[in-house]
């Protein structure tokens, strides 16, 4: 079924009684030409890019919840593509430019609002830093503008520019960047992938790899055994625990990050904001609650929930740049399992057991990444060779000492 | 979380830097043969379960001690702090 601005007015005509379910529930099949694992939102856009882009139709995503119970729907929406080095930057300027044109693409409302990101800056140093990301941003193709303090202060009035310690210099900002309404992205693209005869089998949890003689040739589940030519685990804060299954360990460790929102307020946030001194992003939903979070509770865990320590640390860094923020009553707050890679950068690769494909690591990052990470290892599943954008994302990098470290933090997930 | 220091009984976890697993108190032997794949698995990879898991802590804040804190990752509960002192001498570690 299309839905169009006619499709709304004729079912209202009719009481809306037209409308069918967004995708079916189906039985597993015994056999597949593809399983993916986990219907997250990185495991259904590559089922829709399969079936979409690379005519593979013969395909099943298992979900051992429901889809979307993941940090797809736990994250905080925002979609940027400012980042600095060469494996990276391509990747998620790719990623942007899908996003760009995603609604239209797979038919679905998914909010996708680009009401720009601002990075702040409180010193020289920074600020030089930043000029660097921006021009590395533009040779990528992607855009930025370095905003001083007096720019700033028109698109912001309600930062505090003259706080003691943290004083505000200005911004590095991404027009582009923004936010999207993080449920509609699985929606859509669920609804997208099973228009095509792609199988989402909910509540279907991976218990185990057919592996013989180093090749994968199937699945088990909590349903039965399920046969496939090609299997392809996404399954984000879980990597570690599901391809230790297959025998593989991984550069990866299970950490939760923590999201809070605030009661609905009138319009004062234009885009996303962050914090340049310490650890804390803000935006406002259309709802109009504002929506932050800021770092890691830094220890390993598959807990989905998070320490009172971290809620201090990031109501600390709202109070730092707005202090407006502390007349917001906090409405909500929840966590995530994020897969912190070595380098803080994901993996979409090929495994040592042939048949077997690995896509994870994305950090607290993947979000944006959604649409090229979906498209990308839809690439690498059809032709089994790299999208040429994610050709830095192997698991191997380490031994050759092709690390993309962002942050240069070293080999210490809890610090990317 | 409270870990319950060897020495100075229950601290606070948030006068804690973690590093993360244990087993890094185990570093190669570079003269090993196999000393590349070895330093490799050490850096680089982890076996990051959900359940028991035994890690370091380090009390900034407090002693500056290294502690090997066995948690588990699912209910975060503690079941044993030791020095990670004493747990290098026990592998035969001189210091
Ligand atoms: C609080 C928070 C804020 C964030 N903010 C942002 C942000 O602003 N911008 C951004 O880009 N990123 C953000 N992220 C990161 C982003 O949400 C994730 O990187 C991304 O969603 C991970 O990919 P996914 O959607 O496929 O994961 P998920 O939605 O977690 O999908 C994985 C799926 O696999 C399933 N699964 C696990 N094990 C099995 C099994 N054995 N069998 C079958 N299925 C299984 C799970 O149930 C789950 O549904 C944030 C994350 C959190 C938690």
């Amino acid at each position: 079924m299309h839905y169009s601005v006619f499709k709304i007015i004729s079912e209202g005509l009719k009481g809306n009684t037209g409308w069918k379910p967004q995708w079916r529930d189906p039985e597993p099949r015994k056999e597949y030409d593809v399983v993916i694992v986990g219907a997250g939102g990185h495991g259904l856009a590559t089922a829709y890019y399969l079936a979409k882009e690379f005519g593979i139709r013969n395909v099943a995503v298992l979900e051992k919840g429901w889809l979307g119970s993941g940090n797809i729907g736990r994250n905080t929406t925002i979609i940027r593509s400012n980042y600095l080095l060469p494996g990276n930057e391509p990747f998620y300027e790719f990623s942007m430019k899908l996003w760009e044109g995603l609604e239209q693409d797979f038919n679905y409302n998914a909010m996708v609002s680009q009401r720009g990101i601002i990075n702040l800056y409180h010193n020289d140093g920074q600020q030089a830093a930043y000029l660097r990301r921006a021009n590395a941003m533009r040779m990528a193709g992607a855009d930025s503008v370095m905003l001083d303090r007096d720019e700033l202060q028109k698109l912001c009035p309600f930062l505090d520019y003259d706080n003691a310690r943290f004083p505000i210099k200005g911004g590095i900002m991404q027009p582009r960047g923004g936010t999207v309404r993080h449920d509609a992205v699985a929606w859509g693209y669920a609804r997208g992938a099973d228009e095509r005869g792609v199988d989402i089998v909910q509540n279907c949890e991976v218990t185990g790899f057919q592996i013989k003689n180093g090749v994968c040739t199937g699945v088990e589940t909590s349903r039965g055994p399920i046969k496939a030519k090609k299997v392809a685990v996404c399954v984000a804060g879980s990597s570690s625990r599901v391809m230790e299954k297959a025998g593989i360990r991984l550069p990866i460790e299970s950490h939760v990050l923590q999201a809070f929102v605030s009661e609905g307020l009138k319009p004062t946030i234009p885009g996303v904001v962050t914090f340049g001194a310490g650890h804390f992003y803000v935006s406002q939903s259309d709802k109009g609650g504002l929506v932050f979070g800021g770092d890691l509770d830094g220890y390993n865990t598959y807990a989905q929930r998070g320490g009172l320590p971290v809620v201090e640390d990031v109501c600390e860094g709202g109070m730092a740049i707005m202090p407006m923020i502390g007349r917001a009553r906090l409405l909500r707050s929840w966590g995530g399992i994020m897969d912190m890679s070595m380098d803080g950068s994901p993996f979409i690769d090929h495994t040592p057991v042939d048949g077997l494909y690995f896509n994870g690591g994305w950090c607290y990052g993947g979000f944006k990444a959604t649409p090229a990470s979906g498209y990308c290892y839809a690439h690498l599943i059809a032709k089994d060779e790299p999208h040429e954008v994610a050709a830095a994302y192997r698991l191997d990098r380490f031994r050759r000492g092709a690390m993309i470290d962002e942050k240069g933090m070293g080999a210490q997930p809890n610090l990317h | 979380m409270i870990i319950d220091h060897p020495l100075l009984g229950p601290r606070d976890s948030a006068e804690f830097v973690y590093l993360g697993d244990a087993c890094l108190i185990e570093r190669p032997d570079w003269q090993d043969e196999n000393a590349l794949d070895a330093f490799h698995d050490y850096l680089y990879l982890r076996d990051n379960p959900a359940g028991e898991h035994r890690e370091l802590w380090f009390h900034e804040q407090g002693d500056r001690s290294w502690l090997v804190v066995t948690r588990n990752t699912l209910t975060h509960e503690i079941t044993k702090v030791e020095l990670a002192r004493d747990v290098a001498r026990a592998l035969g570690r001189s210091k």
